[in-house]
């Protein structure tokens, strides 16, 4: 068996490539709109800063997320209890702007098993992509406003005083906040997975 | 713990804290990772076919009205996981700095001249098989800060998406025999040389077409569900 190809960062000039946002003479394959037309479920909008060691804010990071959709299922062929009965595809991608902030706009995830066959807290996978970061950093976004996180099996692998660190903090009605620190005291919790 | 995709196929990988790239010091988290049971969550991924490439996507040099300057390469390879098979119908995105180093990316100051015929990023889907191409140019070493006369050597950036999230890779294609390898601390920061190994495409004779341009094999492997750790984990 040939064994993996390693990653190798994205350095900072991924932009043109990956985010192109109108920036660039290319079109974006993806972008931080999950929203589709006929999407159900709560809309919601995840924003928030990503800092680095000393606390200078990350413009030149790259973020992705996969999700479920409200109902709980994703548009994996792999998922299979049923695709989703609307055209919701669960990913999108975005760089940081100058000032280290991102956003999504996507809607709120429905539970999804665990590996155990019982329900997880409604949750957000999340990939921290940088210059500086020699591959990718696996986080999850859990929501301050559900009662499930407390049973979270993933949740419960955490040491208590690190849960916090991975609850998007509900800041107006359907808007939360999710900062990304690479370390420090409040770093991140991030997964081997 | 027994996981879905081996978690030891990641030993492969740099140390997240590789301090001869100087900037992974105040960016490579420094607590302990939570190992955790792979989900739904983890083992689906975006599934993106053709929907998402246009024709010619696959084709740097005819994005704009004229030819680009510099080598015309070809660049093709198989996608495929870690028990060899291959991995159809996945998306591969690529950028990387036109023939003289220098990307058209805003805060590129490299005083390289720019090209108005490449921008230098595409993409396309592996076939039934895994297989990929691109038409592209050799892109330039280029100057960096990192440390006193630092180049990176040539390469390009490669974006796989494969059957997961966690078989999603980011990496670097570099070319045969690049003298500036042994000085390269993000080609390094791979302290395993045959991982580090896997990072150079091959030049590939049968597919250089003749009297037009060369062509390079990058193979692209990716994590496996049943994966079997090898000698150089
Ligand atoms: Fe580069």
């Amino acid at each position: 068996m040939p064994g993996i190809t390693p990653s190798q960062t994205v350095g900072p000039f991924y932009a043109y490539g990956l985010t192109p946002n109108g920036e660039y003479a290319w079109n974006d394959a993806f972008t931080n709109n999950l929203l589709t037309p006929d999407v159900t479920g709560d809309k919601i909008r995840i924003e928030g800063v990503i800092y680095d060691g000393d606390g200078k804010v990350v413009p030149d990071a790259v973020l992705e997320i996969w999700q479920a959709d409200a109902q709980g299922r994703f548009a994996d062929p792999q998922d299979t209890r049923g695709l989703p009965n609307s055209s919701f595809r669960g990913f999108g991608r975005s760089g940081t702007t100058d000032a280290g902030e991102y956003s999504f706009d996507t809607v709120k995830p429905g539970a999804v098993p665990g590996h155990d066959g019982k329900p997880q807290a409604p949750h957000i996978v999340m990939a921290v992509f940088g210059r500086g970061m020699t591959m990718q950093s696996m986080t999850r976004i859990y929501f301050e406003d559900e009662a499930a996180n407390a049973s979270d099996a993933v949740m419960n692998l955490v040491p208590a005083d690190r849960r916090a660190t991975i609850i998007a903090k509900k800041t107006a009605p359907g808007v939360y906040r999710f900062d990304i620190h690479l370390q420090g005291d409040n770093e991140t919790v991030f997964f081997d997975v | 713990m027994t996981l879905i995709y081996p978690v030891e196929s990641n030993a492969a990988h740099a140390p997240r804290l590789s301090p001869g790239y100087k900037s992974t010091i105040k960016r490579a988290p420094q607590k302990q990772r939570i190992l955790m049971p792979h989900t739904l969550s983890e083992t689906t991924g975006p599934v993106y076919g053709h929907e998402t490439v246009r024709p010619g996507d696959h084709d740097l040099t005819t994005m704009h009205a004229g030819e680009p300057l510099g080598e015309r390469i070809i660049v093709h390879g198989t996608v495929m996981d870690e028990d060899g098979r291959g991995v159809p119908n996945t998306l591969v995105e690529l950028w990387q700095a036109n023939a003289c180093g220098r990307y058209v990316h805003v805060w590129d100051q490299h005083p390289a001249p720019l090209d108005p015929n490449f921008t230098g990023a595409g993409r396309t889907v592996t076939d039934a098989a895994g297989n990929y191409k691109f038409v592209t140019i050799k892109p330039g070493a280029y100057p960096w800060g990192n440390h006193h006369n630092a180049w990176r050597p040539a390469h390009i950036h490669f974006s796989v998406f494969g059957h997961s999230f966690v078989s999603r890779l980011v990496t670097q294609m570099y070319f045969p025999n690049d003298p500036l390898f042994p000085f390269d601390p993000i080609f390094n920061s791979v302290t395993d040389e045959k991982a580090r190994l896997r990072m150079v495409s091959d030049f590939d004779l049968d597919v250089t077409e003749p009297g037009w341009a060369l062509a390079y094999r990058f193979n692209i492997v990716l994590r496996g569900r049943n994966a079997t750790p090898t000698e150089n984990h």
